[in-house]
């Protein structure tokens, strides 16, 4: 992949989209190499990798009560605007977010810390097409700043609007679409 | 100090408790009877065996078999710490955490008592190495089980959370803390429940014995505080080490959270 490239995978649930992208990630044992930028992931430690290769589940995890206590040292309040959430949502508990509020902060946590590579799986899924458009948004802006993208998405119109290359997994294969 | 002897007429004129409690299972219809009797018949077969046992040791004065009885209470504590959690370390891995710890956590705290406050001569005197070890061991098994169910059921439901920090560049130590943190708290409620419970609420069982047996009731607590302090110490270094070494086994080379390791 180029640099701010976007590369989009879709496919059918449970094809093994979302292990590919926790594979990149070195989250699961598997075999296999990555490199980034010509130097081999088994070069860095696990958690190098992860913090230069981010990985963003479809289902957030979430290990302190509040939001805002998932960023620290301040909550990026400025980004957090861009992608539709109120600087209020900081200062309630995750149980209160709804699943679309905990999506994009889950986004926004990777976003705030600019790793060079991101993996977003269903990034927008459980969102409406207005918070989907701000989350394009700022995603069109990291690719033009150089961030790579995967994208694992159902929704054949994101890809278009965002992607350069789009695969389907079938098979446990990637083809191109 | 002499104690007073129980004769085998004294014990037949308390077993008529059990009795009692039979004939309440069957009045009652609580269908309990049947395991009174098997409690019952176990309690005076295992304790007498082991008295007698108790018996030859002593007499044998031998470190050899000492350490040997020691070392087998040991590994049916270990047996006993791993075997209680719900989900199970792959390749025996409970059991091998629950060796370690047991081991380490009771040898130190026991041979620490021997060598500085009861200093029996000789030091592994079975008469004193035996039974303490052996209540050792007993909050030992109770901290390192509790940590340990703690941090398998722990990493197992918390699996999102974790992955999520681990995605974010975390290491498995910073991932898993509050975990280790609060598995190692809970192994150790119990002994801080007894030390804010003894003498109020609860007369602990080696004071009363040595009450019992004719001690002074200031020497009988002294003892009894020297204990709750091994207890203490025991628990801690169970709890802690049960907690490290699970994580440990948890995650691999790349920092992953290894939940395939896990059954159950």
């Amino acid at each position: 992949m180029g640099t701010g490239k976007c590369l989009a995978i879709s496919g059918r649930s449970g094809v093994g989209k979302s292990l590919l992208l926790r594979m990149i990630a070195d989250l699961d044992p598997h075999e296999g190499e990555a490199w980034l930028d010509c130097v081999a992931r088994s070069r860095s430690t696990g958690p190098q990798w992860r913090r230069q290769v981010m990985y963003c589940a479809a289902d957030s995890g979430w290990w302190h009560d509040s939001v805002g206590a998932h960023f620290s040292p301040a909550p990026p309040l400025a980004l957090a605007a861009r992608l539709g959430l109120g600087s209020g949502i900081f200062a309630q508990a995750v149980r209160l977010c709804s699943t679309g509020e905990r999506q994009r902060l889950s986004l926004l946590r990777a976003l705030v810390l600019e790793p060079p590579v991101l993996l977003l799986d269903e990034p927008t899924g459980p969102l409406d097409p207005e918070s989907t458009g701000m989350v394009e948004e700022v995603l069109r802006e990291r690719l033009n700043g150089g961030t790579s993208i995967i994208i694992v998405t159902h929704d054949a119109a994101q890809a278009e609007r965002l992607a350069d290359q789009r695969l389907v997994m079938r098979d446990g294969r990637l083809i191109p679409a | 100090m002499t104690p007073i002897l129980l004769t085998p007429g004294d014990l037949a004129v308390a077993a008529l408790l059990i009795l009692l409690d039979g004939a309440l299972s069957v009045i009652l219809g609580l269908r309990l009877h049947r395991q009174i009797t098997v409690a019952s018949v176990r309690l005076v077969v295992q304790l007498l065996l082991v008295g007698y046992v108790l018996r030859a040791v002593f007499s044998l004065g031998s470190p050899v078999v000492t350490l040997l009885i020691v070392l087998l209470m040991t590994l049916v504590a270990s047996r006993e710490v791993g075997a209680r959690t719900e989900r199970r370390l792959a390749r025996f891995g409970n059991y091998a955490i629950a060796a370690a710890v047991v081991t380490v956590a009771t040898g130190v705290t026991a041979a620490l008592a021997l060598t500085t406050a009861i200093q029996p001569h000789p030091w592994w005197n079975p008469r004193y190495a035996i039974p303490l070890v052996g209540i050792i061991l007993g909050s030992v098994l109770n901290a390192g089980s509790l940590s340990l169910d703690s941090m398998l059921e722990g990493a197992a439901h918390e699996r999102v959370s974790i992955e999520a920090q681990l995605a974010l560049g975390a290491t498995y130590r910073e991932a898993l803390r509050p975990l280790i943190r609060s598995s190692a708290r809970r192994g150790l409620v119990p002994i801080i429940n007894q030390m804010s419970a003894a003498g109020i609420i609860t007369l602990p069982g080696i004071m009363t014995g040595q009450i019992l047996a004719g001690m002074d009731p200031v020497e009988a607590v002294k003892y009894q505080i020297l204990l709750m302090f091994l207890l203490a110490g025991s628990s801690g270094l169970t709890s802690v080490g049960v907690a490290f070494l699970a994580a440990w086994r948890l995650t691999d080379s790349r920092q992953r959270l290894r939940l395939d390791r896990l059954s159950g």
